[in-house]
């Protein structure tokens, strides 16, 4: 019947398939031996118990035998059918097999030597009926309490271990913790090999589950506290130590949602998977850069997952349907998930836990928390540091962008959040109250930005019902103006830009008109010019001709007078003829 | 289920009205203890429910899914059925007076 197993130098382990502990214990529990769980009343131990036997036997084929000193099987179905283990279902399909060990003081009188075989006997007879890997016995101790002879018990313990160990099965006994021991009656004392301790504290009227492993003989384990989630769906442990910077980045860009803030921002908005901060008073917009960054993420498809600490999803929908941003239809979609929580609802590490949950449930590209700041209700300043870095670590492994908002105060620093996170912020815009000429614009501005060049102008941020415009600034005349003082500093600008263009095209016309009279009168000198050298012309053409006529009268006359030597004969001749003929 | 009463030790057939002890006692095979216990069993049987009792002696190791019925945690077990409440000894039931207290025995039989 017992079947000696012989350890092998590297040591096997059983995955429990509770999620995020075999990540802690890298791997799982030893396999073949047994393990202890340990805690106060209350701390999770059955349920723990419970879920390794359950995911044993659904996830790794392993059945289990789940041996109970104080619960009724009853009770144990009702519970577990609350975190959606159907413990009857698992029995009829062989695949737990339950035992409930009834030991009653009163009913019992104890004379002589004994041991205690008709344990083991139940027990191996359980194992065989179902072919169990696993066993759960909870809790053991009540043997201290059932029966007076502690030295026989603690001899038959010793035995009950080993003869676990010689069945090859990996078991879980649990204890309850003692004051000075970690369990009440030594049990860690037995069960050397792993020893895993369940703590439940109330700090500030918020409890915190946590998970601590206190041994793990030959096997290095993570050394923290983890806190612990007990839902609908089990127990969720989350591996939330930092993670180290050895992530790799993205060179990919995605959109802020604001067409002139990409411009800014080198042109092409955020870097993929980075983590960005948004800063400013309350009132200066944060909220509504947050739905815009999610509806620019859904719009490309992109899943976006938005915690809400201020406000409800169906309020913020609503709000930021009045900037033109319908966030509804993405929620519909399936693509944006709001999860609404009051900060103080649970302690700083069950949101941490809460956020690793729900991540990976969902698994967003995006994700947004809004605001950042109310954390600090649950927690002090440096808890909130630690939360946040390993977040965000966790995130950036992810290459998930990460969009948050923190609410700083009047009177406080600007630069100053309230969280002092700077240093985990890849990009960090500022939004920030202008307060001139009685009244209240927004502005903003970049205060750092790793890995781009960005630009450095503050810029009005305007909530307009299309949705976030940012405008340029006045900075003309060495004033900065914004609001209604920008405006009218542009309506008298513009006015007096208008009066200097209305005066300078007026003295062109009149050159012009100058110059025209000008033309004219050049035109008109040119005409008398004209007109004179005309008559110069015909002068000299008329003296011309009276010369011409004089020559002829005193040719005539010289003629008449017969005087003129200079004619031929020949044509006195030919004159003679003529008259002849007459 | 292996009964070991034996029948020439039932004499309780004579009275019907009379109370009949109806014991089990489990044992996990042939050892020492469940030796011993037998042995102080009848003879503390005989001493005081003389035509009274029947004994039936369980080996879990040939029946071990009997264990579950009567709790059995502890071997040797031994657990007064009739009459009722149901009583359970464990141990090797060397201290008669502890038996005999257990099993209520003492007052009905004084």
């Amino acid at each position: 019947m017992v079947k000696k197993k012989h350890d092998v130098d590297v040591l096997e382990k059983c995955p429990t398939g509770i999620k995020g502990l075999d990540e802690i214990t890298k791997g799982g529990i030893p396999k073949g031996r047994p393990t202890l769980i340990c805690g106060s009343a209350g701390c999770g131990k059955t349920l723990f118990a419970m879920e390794f036997l359950m995911r044993g036997a659904m996830d790794y084929s392993e059945p289990g035998v789940f041996m109970t000193f104080e619960e009724t099987p009853e009770d144990l179905a009702k519970n577990f059918i609350s975190l959606g283990f159907d413990l009857n279902g698992m029995i009829s399909r062989g695949l737990i097999a339950m035992d409930h060990v009834y030991i009653e003081r009163s009913e019992i009188e104890e004379t002589g030597e004994y041991d205690l075989e008709g344990l083991f006997i139940r027990l191996g007879n359980a194992i065989d009926s179902i072919g169990a890997k696993r066993v759960v016995l909870d809790t053991i101790e009540a043997l201290f309490s059932g029966l007076s002879n502690a030295a026989i018990i603690r001899a038959e313990l010793r035995r009950l271990f080993h003869w676990l160990k010689g069945r090859g099965v990996t078991a879980i006994v649990t204890g309850e913790s003692g004051d000075r021991l970690l369990t009440r009656y030594g049990l860690e004392e037995y069960v050397a090999d792993c020893v895993i301790f369940l703590d439940f504290r109330i700090e500030a009227q918020i409890s915190t589950r946590r998970l601590r492993i206190v041994k793990y003989r030959g096997s290095s384990h993570g050394a923290d506290e983890y806190p612990f989630l007990i839902d609908e769906r089990g127990i969720s442990i989350l591996p939330i130590t930092s993670l180290g910077l050895d992530y790799t980045v993205s060179m990919d860009r995605v959109s802020t949602g604001v067409p002139k803030l990409d411009a800014m921002l080198d042109g092409k908005g955020f870097y993929r998977g980075s983590t960005i901060l948004v800063s400013g008073t309350a009132g200066t917009g944060k909220t509504s850069m947050s739905a815009t960054f999610a509806d620019a993420a859904c719009r490309r498809g992109e899943r976006c997952l938005y915690f809400a600490f201020e406000e409800s999803p169906s309020q913020i929908i609503r709000n930021m349907g009045s900037i033109g941003v319908d966030l509804s239809r993405w929620v519909k979609k399936g693509l944006l998930k709001f999860h609404s929580a009051r900060p103080s609802l649970y302690g700083l590490e069950m949101h941490l836990v809460t956020f690793h949950k729900v991540i990976d449930d969902f698994n967003p590209q995006v994700f947004i928390i809004d605001p950042i700041s109310n954390l600090s209700a649950a927690g002090t300043e440096s808890e909130v540091k630690s939360i946040l870095t390993r977040l965000i670590d966790h995130l950036k492994m992810k290459k998930i962008t990460t969009f948050l908002t923190d609410l700083t105060h009047f009177g406080g620093s600007l630069e100053h959040t309230s969280e002092e996170i700077s240093s985990l912020i890849d990009t960090w815009l500022l939004l920030r109250d202008i307060e001139l000429n009685g009244e209240r614009n927004r502005g903003l501005y970049i205060l750092k930005s790793r890995g781009m060049a960005h630009s450095n102008q503050i810029q009005e941020f305007m909530l307009t019902n299309q949705g976030i415009d940012l405008i340029d600034i006045y900075t003309g005349s060495g004033e900065v103006l914004t609001g209604s003082a920008r405006a009218a500093q542009e309506a008298q600008e513009k006015a007096s830009e208008l009066a200097s263009r209305r005066e300078a095209d007026r003295r062109l016309r009149e050159q012009e008109r100058r110059r025209n009279a000008l033309e004219t009168n050049i035109a008109a000198l040119r005409a008398e010019f004209d007109v004179e050298t005309e008559e110069v012309h015909l002068m000299a053409e008329e003296e011309r001709k009276r010369q011409a006529v004089l020559a002829e009268d005193r040719l005539k006359m010289a003629h008449l007078r017969r005087a003129k030597p200079s004619v031929s004969p020949a044509k006195r001749s030919k004159k003679n003829r003529e008259r002849r003929i007459k | 289920m292996k009964s070991v009463s034996p029948g020439k030790k039932k004499k309780a057939k004579t009275d019907a009205t009379e109370k009949i002890w109806n014991l089990r006692l489990y044992v996990a095979g042939q050892t020492r203890k469940s030796i011993t216990a037998f042995a102080n069993l009848k003879k503390i049987c005989e001493d005081h429910l003389a035509g009274e009792y029947r004994i039936e002696v369980i080996d879990l190791l040939k029946d071990p899914q009997l264990a579950k019925g009567d709790q059995i945690i502890a071997i040797p077990t031994l657990v007064r059925k009739l009459p009722e409440p149901i009583k359970k000894i464990i141990g090797d039931l060397a201290d008669t007076e502890r038996v005999l207290v257990g099993l209520d025995i003492r007052p009905v039989s004084e």
